[in-house]
């Protein structure tokens, strides 16, 4: 027991005097949180629209207020012909123009329609579909308003398909697809760099004829980084909580459980690369290549996995950050109990088990 | 009696890979605090050799016992009575030279005050007070080579297996790291060296020289050079090695 704890200490001597595994500890975690939180969303904020209004009468005047006034658009300008349009666009002043048709009250009053279009900058497809998004939430918001006797159809064009959701928050989504990122780099990534890291010293030789046994060579190795995966997965649910206001639906003991869980069969994984790799720059790209790229592309992470085809769904399960995904996704976001989320807990715990049991095979094979 | 001298026994130690025999029956004996000097080319298996020897490599056939313990059997045991210093530079450059002994001491099981005490006494030996909590990373490599065996005579071996110590490092620190190979063996460490230098061939008590596998010449490097008509060690090497 001695013999670990100073092995252990030794091990945080190595972490804390390496500024770039302190930087991928601790900075990368509160960066990409941030990133993903606040530059990378699907939410759009203050976007620079232009009008062009044939009608200028009471109601296309109180619209644009209605838009003007929320926080997702900003009115750049006004527009006076058609013509105008396209030089608005290529000089890349606004994101959309919103085109009101002529005598747009009178259609409404007499056909119970009337047209605004919404022409929207398509060269970002993702900012594009939800502005038109946002412009009819606030036409449908208005025309309710508006008339709760008559039945008035606002004809909008282009149509759009997906249905606008005012709960729909872009960090929601994204924070336990971070966690996951930032607790599989963390774990598997750091553990298989510093254990190359010691056979490329030649270090690795010294520990092996020293009396001090492999298994605890590798718990040593490993368990500074449980415990710091640990504290990073707190600072992600606090940041989370306290910066993008996310709450915490279901039980902390519950994800501190699962979590933990993952961080160990991701520590798992990488003594496997590092089983595999004899320089610390190929079990990085290992690391990089083998395990992060899947977490982020099939996990559901970014792409949802069931508009995948069928070969990458079936691939996707054999992915440890599918489950964890899932199963952070139901405790923060729906507040479910392990009654919901067993089995893919079950999963997780299966494939934990399973790449421990092969890295150890693995590491006595290759001290032979 | 005369056998409980002997901490090293070979016989017929062999090693494959696959149908390549890297290391090919070999057979001898060391003496206790005996300097015995393990000569051969680069691939003639004296690393393997020495791998097999020290614990971290099966045979895969033949006889060897190391401080009276089978290397079959008792690697753990071979362990503990063992240092081992490895060509490649091998203490922690991101520690200091008190933090590497305190680990080193740690692994060995030693007790915190004994290390503490061992502590002193080898940074005063070594002449390191001045740097005793300086990244040994910011250390000279001369000093490194020697902080790296004293470190590795920490636990009080009986023997000590040494690779290519004094590579890439200059005369004077080469004399003063046999110096330190000499006060070892007279306190009575057996040490057990590989080396490239002739000239450190000639320091050593008795060498035995390896080629392809084999173990061609064994003696004291007196009786060699008579053998092989040789005026140095060089020469018999040479002699040897173009077979």
């Amino acid at each position: 027991m001695k013999r670990f704890i100073g092995f252990v200490k030794k091990e945080f001597y190595h972490i804390f005097r390496d500024k770039r595994s302190l930087f991928i500890l601790f900075g990368m975690p509160i960066a990409q949180i941030m990133l993903f939180g606040f530059a990378i969303t699907n939410e759009i904020n203050n976007v620079d629209i232009a009008i062009l209004d044939h009608s200028k009468d009471a109601t296309t005047t109180e619209i644009i207020n209605k838009i003007s006034a929320s926080k997702y658009f900003s009115i750049k300008q006004m527009v006076n012909s058609e013509a105008d349009i396209a030089s608005v666009f290529k000089k890349g002043q606004v994101k959309a123009v919103l085109t009101f048709e002529k005598e747009f009250s009178k259609n409404l009053i007499k056909d119970h329609k009337a047209t605004v279009q919404i022409i929207t900058d398509a060269t970002d497809p993702n900012t594009a579909n939800t502005i038109s998004n946002y412009v009819n939430a606030i036409l449908q918001k208005y025309q309710k308003e508006l008339n709760k006797d008559l039945t008035i159809t606002y004809q909008i064009v282009p149509k759009t398909r997906m249905v606008y959701n005012p709960e729909l928050k872009g960090v929601y989504m994204f924070v336990p697809g971070v966690m996951t990122i930032i607790l599989m780099l963390v774990s598997a990534m750091m553990t298989s760099i510093s254990i190359t890291r010691e056979k490329e010293l030649g270090t690795m030789e010294i520990l092996l004829v020293s009396p001090i046994k492999p298994l605890q060579v590798i718990i040593g190795k490993v368990f500074p980084y449980i415990f710091l995966s640990v504290i990073n997965a707190v600072v992600i649910v606090m940041l989370s909580i306290f910066i993008f206001n996310m709450p915490v639906q279901g039980s902390f003991i519950l994800l501190g459980f699962e979590s933990v869980l993952f961080i160990i069969s991701a520590l798992a994984l990488g003594i496997l690369i590092s089983t595999i790799s004899a320089t610390q720059q190929t079990a990085m790209m290992i690391s990089l290549m083998g395990l992060m790229l899947p977490v982020i592309l099939l996990s559901g992470f970014i792409f949802p996995i069931s508009s995948m085809p069928m070969p990458l769904q079936v691939i996707s399960n054999i992915i440890p950050a599918k489950w964890f995904i899932i199963i952070v996704k139901g405790i923060m976001l729906k507040g479910v109990g392990l009654q919901i989320i067993w089995k893919e807990t079950l999963i997780l715990l299966g494939m934990t088990v399973f790449f421990i049991a092969l890295s150890v095979k693995k590491y006595k094979i290759r001290l032979e | 009696m005369e056998k409980n001298n002997k901490v090293i026994q070979v016989e017929g130690l062999t090693k494959l890979f696959g149908d390549f025999a890297a290391v090919n029956a070999i057979t001898f004996d060391v003496e206790k605090g005996e300097i015995f000097g393990f000569l051969g080319a680069n691939g003639a298996g004296k690393t393997t050799a020495m791998k097999m020897l020290i614990g971290i490599s099966n045979p895969t056939s033949g006889k060897a016992k190391v401080a009276g313990f089978d290397v079959f059997t008792q690697a753990e045991d071979i362990k503990k009575n063992i240092g081992y210093m490895s060509q490649k530079f091998a203490l922690y450059d991101d520690l200091t030279v008190r933090e590497n002994i305190t680990f080193f001491g740690g692994i060995y099981g030693l007790s915190r005050k004994r290390i503490k005490e061992k502590s002193t006494v080898l940074i005063n030996e070594l002449g390191l007070e001045k740097v005793a909590n300086t990244l040994v990373g910011a250390l000279p490599l001369g000093w490194k080579q020697k902080l790296s065996f004293s470190v590795s005579l920490l636990h009080d071996p009986k023997i000590v297996f040494l690779d290519e110590p004094t590579g890439g490092v200059d005369p004077i620190t080469r004399r003063q790291f046999w110096e330190m190979i000499y006060k070892a063996a007279n306190q009575g460490i057996t040490v057990f060296v590989t080396t490239h230098y002739m000239d450190e061939a000639e320091y050593c008590d008795r060498v035995s020289i390896m080629v392809n596998g084999k173990i061609e010449a064994l003696d004291t490097p007196k009786k060699l050079k008579e053998q092989f008509n040789a005026k140095n060690m060089n020469d018999v090497f040479l002699k040897l090695a173009r077979g």
